[in-house]
């Protein structure tokens, strides 16, 4: 859910082992960091990003122009970060860690208060904003998010459409018909593009969970379960579409050698069928088809082919989320920096993104969610107590739903390049949850 | 006087001298130089910098071992050996090494290459610097780009495959990265295309510290080129040889560059120091990740230790 700041991955190490250089040599963010005497925020600031293609290319420069006109006295810095999710949470060991960044996703909720400040508690801020239950503790927001994401498939509208498929599949099973009927129509395209070697692209599949059984509570339920990946579940849902379509060989030759920034094109000139990413990537996926001369108009989206009562439903979420470092000395500004950006700095809709205001518009790139009438579903936060269950079990069971290994090695699987079968698969990832479970005592 | 004074001064001097009470270096110091202390300042540079580097993060993973940190709270529990048993109840975690052997198989091809054409360069050939340069360069090569340029190399239909079938060759055409049988053989010979110039380069200058006139008089009684190799320069280079010997098996043990930004250790191409890293990162297990790296530490100390043993380190006399 994190998609920006993936792309270099592979440097994670290198990345990591230069951040600690690194901390050491930018010491003190902003010291001079008072406020005035009637309480406007002044001084300097210190913002961490991920997104550093806005960086180079002017677009937060503006945003602090814009900011400073309303108020004048602070001075904003910014640092962009390529692996970002990796090299802060190594410098989250350190004071220095900016004065406003985004929550690092592998920070569970009860680590919250060690290292930001409380922004309010989340039944007055849900007033304003929607999407802060996901890193919320205890009755407090810690982070709001700058844009909501959904989930579900891009797809190439022409390649689709001279395969003859105009309905959207509602089953798994139309699915694969659908992605077959691509390859009947012409063998060079590949049907399904699964990104296997940047890895992160897997991950994507993740953020469908819940959508299958139209359940907000699944990942609470999960937490509860000692075999999620039984028949009728959403993992086994998922998964198994994974590897049908890996299995009938719908999807690229080679996922050794699949490239992330090739993909984009791929897709718009009608190479890729179809590739299944969050909401984030329809204008990445837009702009690449401009640039292509086939127009914004072929990239479309689809929810995941399955329905509740004749209903697609799709999960919504925050995408990063804006924390105040807890040992900020401009946390004044900082705050001020925060609510500006969700609310007047326009990045919501300038990405394509459902905002993350309750009253926010939809945005253009969604319309085909709305004409296919999809229901929005948003996970319901766990309860008191066990904030940090579902990512304890996760990381001590070492299945890692989030991680690129756990779905690479169903691709593998699948594609018979491992000589597991999908229910020897599901079978070892069961009793890993269980054993994770049992050793986290939940 | 004067004359008189010398004398006896000169007397004095001489007998010190033959009673080599001050030898030259217990003399006075003049002006700054010579003080006892002056090494030590100079040393005392990369002596931090390796201490701050090196052997405090060393320590501090010794210290993370014995805890079940996360790599991010606050608080670090102290859960003792827990870790260690824990890596040694789970086969699967050594498994890996099998992988090693790809790297370690593709060493040997490494060091033979560069051995030869280490000697045909420290021959007088036409363009050697040319070559010399062209071998080396590999090495130099930022990892990232390797990894790209391979990959397109390996790539359905990429530059291998077009070669393959410019030569008619298109049933040897397969996944180089995606087939779990070869990818370890396609990710070794990457490692060899990168690192053989590093070997290249030692065994060259240790070739070249060979006096000339050794070479002069085997061909005056008239050795052939490989016998020259035979009898002087293998026997000269063996304390190299034997050092990249070390190096290729503690190397083998520990690769990780090349497979982690190529396949990122997916497909069965994962060695243990990637197991490690993934440990440590990917499932947020910063003790347990520490306490494999201590493991292959040790391993690799101990393997090193053994083979010094079996090969003993010998002084070469040519002469």
């Amino acid at each position: 859910m994190f998609p920006h700041a993936r792309r270099t991955r592979l440097l994670a190490v290198a990345a990591i082992a230069s951040t600690v250089a690194l901390t050491a040599a930018c010491s003190g963010g902003g010291e001079s960091a008072e406020t005035n005497e009637d309480g406007t925020p002044s001084g300097d600031l210190l913002v961490l990003t991920w997104r550093t293609d806005l960086l180079e290319d002017g677009t937060f420069d503006e945003y602090a122009e814009r900011f400073n006109e309303e108020y004048p006295d602070v001075t904003v810095e910014f640092e962009g970060l390529t692996d970002y999710e990796g090299e802060v949470r190594t410098r989250m060991n350190t004071e220095d860690y900016g004065d406003v960044l985004g929550v690092v996703g592998t920070v569970t909720p009860d680590q919250f208060p060690d290292f930001f400040e409380p922004l309010g508690d989340v039944e007055e801020l849900e007033q304003e904003y929607r999407f802060l239950r996901d890193k919320a503790f205890e009755g407090k927001a810690y982070g709001i998010p700058v844009v909501g994401n959904t989930q579900g498939i891009v797809y190439n509208t022409t390649v689709w459409e001279e395969a003859g498929v105009t309905e959207p599949p509602t089953t798994p099973a139309e699915f694969v018909d659908a992605l077959k009927a691509i390859k009947a129509n012409d063998p060079e395209v590949v049907p399904l593009y699964t990104n296997y070697k940047d890895g992160w692209p897997l991950t994507q599949w993740e953020g469908h969970r819940g959508e299958i059984t139209a359940n907000p509570n699944y990942v609470n339920e999960m937490a509860q379960s000692d075999a999620p990946w039984t028949e009728g579940t959403d993992h086994y849902v998922i998964d198994s579409l994974l590897w049908d379509v890996v299995n009938q060989g719908l999807t690229e030759k080679d996922p050794t050698t699949t490239n992330w920034e090739e993909s984009k094109s791929l897709l718009a000139n009608g190479k890729i069928g179809s590739m299944v990413l969050g909401s984030w990537a329809i204008q990445q996926m837009q702009q690449a088809a401009e640039d292509a001369g086939t127009g914004a108009d072929t990239i479309g989206y689809l929810p995941f082919p399955h329905q509740v009562d004749g209903k697609f439903y799709a999960q919504v979420g925050g995408d990063y989320n804006l924390a105040i470092n807890k040992n900020s000395d401009n946390k004044v500004a900082a705050r001020a920096w925060i609510d500006w950006f969700n609310t007047e700095s326009g990045y919501a809709e300038a990405n394509g993104g459902l905002s993350p205001l309750k009253e926010g518009p939809t945005p253009e790139t969604l319309k085909d969610f709305e004409a296919l009438g999809v229901e929005y579903l948003e996970l319901t936060p766990a309860p008191a107590g066990k904030e940090s269950l579902f990512a304890d079990i996760d990381s001590e069971s070492e299945v890692g739903t989030n991680t690129p290994d756990y779905r690479q090695r169903i691709v593998d699987a699948a594609r018979g390049a491992s000589g597991e079968t999908k229910d020897e698969i599901f079978e070892d990832l069961n009793s890993k949850w269980a054993a994770g479970r049992a050793a986290v005592g939940g | 006087m004067a004359g008189v004074s010398d004398v006896v001064r000169a007397e004095a001097a001489g007998t010190r001298n033959e009673a080599g009470l001050l030898p030259a270096t217990a003399r006075k110091p003049r002006g700054g130089w010579g003080w006892r202390g002056t090494p030590y300042v100079f040393l005392a540079v990369p002596l931090v910098l390796l201490v701050v580097f090196t052997y405090l993060p060393v320590v501090n993973m010794f210290w993370y071992s014995l805890t079940s940190w996360d790599g991010l709270d606050k608080t670090k529990e102290f859960v003792g050996l827990d870790n260690y048993v824990a890596v040694f109840t789970r086969p699967e975690l050594f498994r890996v090494f099998y992988v090693s052997l790809y790297y370690f198989a593709a060493s040997f091809v490494q060091m033979a290459l560069a051995l030869y054409f280490a000697t045909v360069l420290s021959f007088s050939t036409r363009f050697r610097n040319l070559f010399k340069g062209i071998l080396f360069f590999p090495y130099l090569i930022n990892g990232v780009a390797i990894a790209l340029i391979f990959v397109f190399f390996f790539k359905p239909d990429g530059t291998l495959d077009s070669i393959l079938a410019l030569f008619g060759a298109e049933n040897l055409q397969q996944q180089w990265l995606g087939n779990p049988d070869i990818n370890n053989i396609s990710l070794a010979s990457t490692s060899v295309w990168r690192y053989m110039g590093l070997n290249f380069v030692l065994f060259l200058g240790a070739i070249q510290s060979i006096p000339g006139q050794l070479y002069e008089a085997a061909e005056l009684d008239g050795a052939s080129r490989f016998q020259q190799f035979r009898y002087i320069i293998a026997p000269s280079i063996k304390p190299i040889i034997g050092l990249s010997f070390i190096l290729a098996i503690s190397g083998s043990l520990a690769v990780f560059e090349i497979p982690f930004i190529m396949t990122g250790g997916a497909n069965g191409t994962a060695t243990f120091v990637i197991q490690t890293v993934d440990m440590a990162f990917e499932s947020l297990k910063v003790g347990l990740g520490s306490a494999m790296a201590v493991i292959l530490l040790v391993i690799v100390l101990v393997v090193t230790w053994v083979q010094r043993k079996v090969v003993p380190e010998e002084k070469v006399n040519l002469t």
